[in-house]
């Protein structure tokens, strides 16, 4: 299983995701640069946190625009997976790939400390391995990660099994203790906790892994 | 603006051989300024050891580059680590000043090559509850705060520690002092020389405004009513365009088309031209109107002395120019070729063709001038030696509970986790711990960090002040297992032209020289800002060390009890205190509202055993949790191990008067929790320290009681989740007062 991790100019936790990837989970991972029209030869594509074009305008607003994205529009039409942590949660929001947008944590100031979220779902290629209901701790680093959508749809990503996570302990005042949601296909997921901050043992609970485990596990699933 | 004085102006007419025009005068008045000179310091910290084998590169180059050994494949690695000031900035534009504190120190360390994996800050402000100066007070705070999380966060480097303190003298001047460091292999070290005579001078990153001209001579002034007018003085930071310039100047120093490079901090284009120029022992010349602006019309006077932010200057191998553009090209960022490496020794500029300064480098980078300012009075000391009578307390917990709720002992929770901690996947203990530890990836060893001041011991003394200094850090570093290797220093005093304050100066460079030759932690570089003063009132005298330790990585041991029914050890012993001798501690400040006397007595050779044996405890795998015993003394301590839930049931065998007991601040001692506390007392006797059995870990309560009186006399009785709510909520309590009437 290939996984591409793109750059975009200010994403600081590109390589926080390869080395989970590469070194805790052993699986080949290359770095994808922002202005290439393709994904290359990635089985799945991970969009990590940071502050792409300096988050200027609106968190994400300005990497939707980039070659790469449209090239990871075309990647997730064709059913390839596609992870947005943090960062990349927001860019997939403003690129219309998921529903609803981020606004401002609830108190106006960033957070970043470990949180406990809920599996929701398994019924997706992200939460597969994992079991219903299950908690996962994982750090959140953000300033603007309230999960804000209008009530018809939290109504619907509710009623069609969407919500992938949610806050145990709600640290930025996300409608609906949303930490994730998948798309409609299933097979494009955005969270604002970082599961690659916890697949290292060294650095305590590894929680984490299962999300990146979920990906590998369908991913073989669907080769085989 | 601080002008030249008359004997420094006749310096210059003799080192020019005539009157210097204005843009010249404008780049002796900056390169001589005390910010870019240190020439009131000087000649006091050549005291500094600097030396060891390990030190690679030591004071004078951007930052002190030390060995980290090799990994397994046989590539040697070293890391980059500086601390500064950005003092006088952070109080006028509170928010901006700090966050262009941090940009500036981590291009310190990525211009030598390093890669940035960790910064801890060392914060000071008034009082958040000063009766006149609380409300500024918290919105300086809040703004400082915000500012650090702002470019920290986004430029992507974790914020792993420091320290927040609070003191009536810092009402008029915060200190916001920045730590840093880095890491990369010993091939991958790049320094500030304009070598090579015809190589191309570039210019990268961000446009130069007007932004910040006279930053550095602002800095060495004292404030007084009009500070506020230097708003504009203050630069404005992209931490977006620093995240891009570092990825860039890394990527470049890749191609082997660089030959030096510098950033341009403090005196941008006039210290990073003539500093680079000088050390290679060239001359630079450039053509002002090829550097990239961002406003139309600037004087020469004006672009040279800009301290725009995110800019560095470097140096190419001529014909390989377009390897180097290509990298910039591709991140998106500006590089212009804006002069060449000469031959003739002087830095020389010209706009459009004409020349506007031309000054020989090496006078003007390294022959400013030095001053032996007159100290030898007493330092200024703003407390009585005597002790006054110290009323008996009236009930040791509600005393314990207040100390715990104090700004300077409470939990800074709600400041940290404003930063990230975590990202790079390194941080293998982040703030809160007794040091802050980061593993690097590429070898086996994590490094330790601890920054540590204490203005009120350093007031009172300021050469034992330094001194504990060191040994607390040092301590703080043993404590979680790392061997102290290196320091840096961070000096920040009031104005040196008084005799008192020059004293205060230097006694505490002694007191830092005396500590840290003793500890074998040469100073491998730093900052000095002085003239520390509004309206005439200067700081306590507050040196800053950084101190970095290594370690074999492994997970960190931490300071909570973990377990119920283990042993509680006092590694090092109760020490010892006086009335005299406490009149510096958290107790005398928070509960008796005074302060006197001298700061802890230290016994360097003891404490050194200890720091040597609480390691050996840590690397047998004998310690559950290691914790130093600091300000606040042994209570507070204990409270802190109480963190999360586990408490303890201890008896101390005493005749001292139970406020001495629990909350003298003796150095030389270290709380650990174990279930072999034989093999701990082996370590200690091997190394001839103390280790007293306190008592055992047990559920919910903290109890200390004398078990020198019969029937044993109970001190302290308290739930740990009370000490861990006082702890935790002071903090935010402080920052939103509930309204008078």
């Amino acid at each position: 299983m290939r996984f591409g991790v793109v750059v975009f100019p200010g994403s600081n936790c590109d390589h926080d995701a390869w080395y989970a990837l590469s070194h805790n989970l052993g699986h080949p991972t290359e770095f994808i640069w922002h202005d290439s029209n393709s994904v290359g030869n990635a089985d799945a594509v991970i969009l990590p946190g940071g502050f792409s074009y300096g988050d200027y305008l609106r968190c994400g607003a300005i990497a939707k625009f980039s070659p790469v994205m449209a090239a990871v529009k075309k990647f997730a039409q064709e059913g390839g997976l596609v992870l947005g942590i943090c960062n990349g949660f927001q860019i997939l929001v403003e690129s219309g790939l998921l529903p609803g947008a981020l606004l401002r944590n609830r108190n106006l100031r960033f957070v970043c400390r470990p949180v406990t979220i809920r599996v929701e779902t398994t019924n997706t290629p992200f939460t597969c391995a994992a079991t219903r209901g299950q908690l996962i701790k994982a750090p959140v680093a953000h300033g603007e990660g309230c999960y804000f959508a209008d009530q018809r749809t939290l109504d619907a990503l509710e009623a069609e099994d969407r919500v992938v996570f949610r806050y145990m302990d709600n640290p930025n005042g996300s409608l609906r203790d949303i930490a994730g949601i998948c798309s409609e296909g299933r097979n494009v997921m955005g969270m604002m906790p970082h599961p690659e901050r916890a697949a290292d043992p060294l650095l305590g609970p590894t929680d984490g892994r299962v999300v990146l485990e979920s990906m590998v596990r369908s991913m073989v699933a669907a080769h085989a | 603006m601080s002008d030249l004085a008359p004997s420094e102006l006749a310096k210059v007419r003799g080192i020019l051989g005539r009157e210097p025009n204005q843009t010249e005068t404008g780049i002796f008045t900056v390169m001589w300024s005390e910010h870019c000179s240190y020439k009131s310091s000087r000649l006091h910290l050549k005291k500094l050891p600097t030396k060891s084998e390990r030190v690679l590169v030591g004071p004078g180059e951007n930052a002190g580059i030390i060995d980290i050994g090799p990994n397994e494949k046989g590539e040697r690695y070293a890391i980059a680590f500086k601390i500064e000031s950005h003092n006088h900035p952070s109080f006028i534009e509170p928010f901006q000043g700090a966050a262009t504190g941090v940009g500036g120190i981590l291009r310190d360390i990525f211009t030598m090559g390093a890669r940035p994996i960790a910064v801890l800050d060392a914060i000071r402000f008034g009082p958040l509850d000063d009766p006149e100066c609380g409300d500024r007070n918290r919105r300086i705070l809040e703004g400082v705060v915000e500012g650090i999380a702002h470019y920290g966060n986004c430029f992507g480097v974790p914020t792993v520690g420091g320290e927040t303190v609070f003191e009536r003298c810092y009402n008029g001047n915060p200190l916001v002092n920045v730590f840093a460091l880095g890491v990369f292999r010993h091939d991958e070290i790049f320094f500030g020389r304009a070598s090579g005579i015809g190589n191309p001078v570039i210019y990268v990153g961000a446009k130069t405004g007007r932004d910040g001209i006279h930053g550095a001579s602002m800095a060495s002034a004292e404030f007084t009513e009009e500070s506020k007018q230097k708003r504009p003085n203050v630069q404005v930071g992209d931490p977006f365009m620093e995240k891009l310039l570092l990825e860039a100047c890394l990527e470049a120093m890749h191609t082997g088309a660089v030959v030096g490079i510098q950033d341009m901090g403090a005196a941008g284009l006039t210290c990073s031209t003539c500093e680079m120029g000088s050390r290679a022992g060239t001359g630079v010349e450039i053509d002002l109107a090829r550097v990239p602006q961002r406003e139309s019309g600037m004087t020469p006077y004006e672009i040279m002395l800009s301290e725009s932010q995110e800019r560095m200057l470097l140096v190419a191998e001529k014909g390989r120019e377009e390897e180097v553009f290509a990298v910039f090209r591709k991140w998106g960022l500006d590089a212009v070729t804006i002069g060449e490496v000469t031959g003739d020794g002087k830095l020389r500029v010209k706009d459009h063709g004409v020349v506007v300064a031309e000054i020989p480098n090496r006078e003007l980078a390294d022959e400013a001038p030095v001053y032996d300012r007159p100290h030898g009075v007493a330092p200024y000391r703003p407390a009585p030696m005597e002790a006054p009578e110290i009323p008996r307390s009236r009930d040791l917990n509600s005393d314990l509970l207040e100390l715990l709720g104090s700004g300077d002992l409470c939990s800074k929770r709600w400041i940290w986790q404003q930063y990230d901690q975590s990202v790079r996947t390194n941080t293998l203990q982040g703030p809160g711990g007794d040091a802050a530890i980061v593993r690097i990836k590429e070898t086996g060893t994590s490094v330790a960090m601890s920054v540590d001041g204490n203005g009120r011991y350093c007031a009172l003394s300021p050469r034992e002040g330094a001194r504990l200094l060191v040994a607390e850090c040092c301590r703080n570093l043993s404590a979680v297992g790392a061997l102290p290797v290196a320091a840096t220093n961070n000096l920040n005093f009031g104005n040196p032209e008084r005799p008192e304050i020059m004293a205060q100066l230097v006694e505490a460079i002694e007191g830092i020289t005396e500590a840290c030759k003793h500890f074998e932690t040469p100073i491998t570089g730093g900052n000095v800002s002085l003239y520390n003063e509004t309206l005439g009132e200067a700081i306590w005298p507050t040196p800053v060390m950084g101190i970095v330790g290594l370690m074999k990585t492994a997970p960190p041991v931490t300071i909570p009890f973990k377990e119920g029914a283990r042993s509680v050890m006092l590694l090092g012993g109760l020490g010892t205190v006086d009335a005299t001798r406490f009149g510096g501690t958290q107790y005398a400040k928070v509960v008796l509202n005074k302060m006197w006397g001298l700061p802890p007595a230290l016994d360097m050779d003891y404490e050194k055993r200890v720091h040597t044996a609480v390691r050996e405890v840590i690397a047998q795998g004998l310690a559950e949790s290691s914790h130093d015993v600091g300000e606040g003394g042994l209570a507070v301590a204990l409270a802190d191990c109480c963190a999360e839930g586990i408490g303890a049931s201890i008896s101390l065998d005493t005749g001292l008067l139970p406020e001495f007991a629990l909350f003298h601040e003796g150095p030389s001692r270290i709380l650990l929790s174990t279930s072999q506390p034989e093999a701990v007392e082996k370590i200690a006797r091997e190394n001839n320290v103390e280790c007293l059995r306190l008592g055992v870990t047990m559920k919910e309560r903290l109890q200390i009681s004398n078990s020198s009186e019969t029937p044993a006399e109970k001190w302290i009785d308290c739930r740990v989740d009370r000490l861990r709510e006082v702890w935790e909520n002071a903090l935010e309590s402080l920052l939103n007062p509930v309204p008078v009437g």
